[in-house]
């Protein structure tokens, strides 16, 4: 088997400041990475140097395309990125507001993806939109409401069904349920883990949150200062941490 | 005619201007950005137009300006006045007699033939201007061909008014690559911008944009599969002077009773045709 993403020595420095260094990892197809550590810790750095948002210093992010094999999605031709992020890849935001088009309903959002990649049947797009604000638990009613008018859970909602339609196989997630209350949390967590195991998503997803990770990962990185310090199975990482960080990290959990 | 330079502006500027011409004609659809020069008259009234023409004139013209279709209204005849001032060519309200037609708004009626020159009044040039507001960003995604955007817009009209709403300027492709800003033409007149024999230049002066479509260029009107594109018109309603059906008509407000007449926006047109009745009867 390929594996879907392979990073190599992947480097980020803002000016004398380190970003994120020395990153290597795989991820196999199907497979949920969780990476965590605290604000500053490079994990959102090492995110958008993965989509393609940043361009990092050093490194290789070798993704396995369902058009050509494994690529270098660092010396790809902007054009190429772009498709990519249209197809291959999804990036789910912390803030709704930056993933979605406020002014566009909410079946327009979804629909988006499909027009970008060439869908020009109307009654076939909305019905993709529907079935997709479906899935995510959106009544169709609302398909043509502003997400403005939405609540920050549906909004994150929608967002997921938005990149969810054109069947991405890699998915970037930034904090998908920082600032949202902890039962909406919960749902929009177990609304997750369906969508994964359904699709077989492979995912990265960078959080602060080790209860998001504990349930929605397979494997952890655990960043500080830029650095991987400590990498492994999530139950293993979590229940059994050999580096310091890492038991300091998961003993400040508070238990209710 | 000593006071200034053929058609007001320098040679320097003209060349400059022409350069600019030259490589949009080059890239159907594509703006090209050029030092816009302050016009003595204000931005919205044509200036970008007024430059393109001022570049394109040769005194041999013969310079035909319309504002909304008509050959009288305050646009029209303040340009027509200047061009005859500051170039001296001879100006006409006849669509087949004028080499050069400026023009706001409209296509005329009367079909273009090889070698009339068409210089479309563009106010915003940018088709993506109101969906994506950052400049950098559009250019990159006229680069890319990347066009979901305004397909979108689209697909909202239809979400809302249950038909694509959008009357006038009417987004365009030109080729198959760039999606393009017809200015304000009603999407009425979008048919005959497709394959026309005449060149049909866009200037955008406060924008600094020019643009052009070169003879029998592919211009087609971005629609669904199953909501095509249709150039609509005030239906039901045949001109009330000179009774044509096939003509773009501007509706007349006639007095304070709600007294209304739909007449032809094309003014040569509909006297051509009025005058051609009187003679036949």
């Amino acid at each position: 088997m390929t594996p879907l993403l392979q990073v190599e020595g992947l480097s980020k420095r803002y000016g004398a400041h380190i970003g994120c260094a020395d990153v290597d990892f795989t991820l196999w197809p199907g497979e949920v990475m969780g990476i965590v550590g605290e604000s500053g810790s490079g994990k959102s750095t090492l995110l958008n140097c993965l989509a393609g948002h940043l361009a990092p210093d050093t490194g290789r992010v070798i993704l396995d395309t369902r058009a050509h094999g494994p690529r270098d999605t660092l010396t790809m031709s902007e054009p190429e990125r772009r498709w990519l992020a249209r197809t291959d890849w999804a990036f789910v935001h912390q803030n709704p507001r930056d993933g979605l088009r406020m002014g566009v309903s909410a079946g327009g959002n979804v629909g988006e993806r499909l027009m970008a990649v060439g869908a020009r049947h109307y009654g076939d797009i909305r019905a993709q939109a529907a079935d997709w604000l479906t899935r995510v638990e959106i009544d169709t009613a609302r398909m043509d409401d502003r997400p403005s008018t939405f609540s920050g859970g549906m909004q994150q909602r929608v967002q997921i069904a938005r990149n969810l339609v054109t069947g991405p196989r890699l998915v970037f997630m930034d904090e998908p349920t920082g600032g949202l209350d902890v039962s909406v949390q919960a749902r929009l967590l177990d609304l997750l883990r369906g969508l994964v195991r359904r699709l077989g998503l492979s995912v990265v997803i960078v959080t602060h949150d080790l209860s998001v990770v504990r349930l929605l990962a397979d494997r952890l990185m655990v960043m500080k200062d830029g650095h991987v310090v400590e990498e492994g199975l999530t139950d293993q990482v979590l229940d059994d941490p050999q580096h310091g960080y890492t038991q300091l990290l998961v003993s400040s959990v508070l238990h209710v | 005619m000593t006071e200034y330079n053929f058609a007001y502006l320098d040679e320097a500027t003209k060349r400059m201007i022409r350069r600019a011409l030259l490589k949009a004609v080059a890239i159907p659809g594509y703006q090209v950005p050029f030092s816009s020069r302050e016009m003595p008259m204000p931005y919205g009234w044509g200036t970008g137009g007024v430059q393109v023409t001022a570049a394109c004139l040769v005194p041999e013209d013969s310079l035909k300006v319309i504002d909304q279709g008509a050959d009288d209204t305050t646009n029209a005849v303040s340009i027509r006045s200047f061009f005859e001032k500051v170039a001296g060519v001879a100006t006409t309200e006849s669509t087949a007699d004028a080499s050069v037609i400026q023009t706001r708004h409209r296509i005329p009626e009367a079909p273009l033939v090889a070698g009339q020159i068409l210089v479309f009044q563009v106010p915003i040039p940018e088709p993506l201007r109101f969906l994506e507001p950052r400049e950098t960003e559009t250019r990159t995604m006229h680069a890319l061909e990347d066009y979901g955007l305004m397909q979108v817009r689209l697909y909202e009209d239809i979400a809302r008014h249950g038909e694509i709403a959008r009357a006038y300027a009417y987004p365009v492709k030109v080729e198959g690559r760039y999606v393009m800003d017809p200015s304000p033409i009603p999407k009425f007149d979008n048919p005959k911008l497709n394959m026309s024999p005449a060149l049909q230049l866009f200037g955008a002066g406060r924008e600094c944009r020019i643009y052009a479509l070169p003879p029998f260029t592919r211009v087609e009107s971005l629609d669904f599969e199953d909501y095509p594109f249709t150039p609509s018109k005030a239906a039901g309603h045949d001109c009330a002077i000179c009774g044509a059906q096939d003509s773009y008509l501007d509706e007349v407000i006639t007095d304070d009773s709600g007294g209304r007449m739909f007449v032809c926006s094309d003014t040569d047109y509909c006297a051509t045709r009025a005058a051609q009745m009187e003679a036949n009867a």
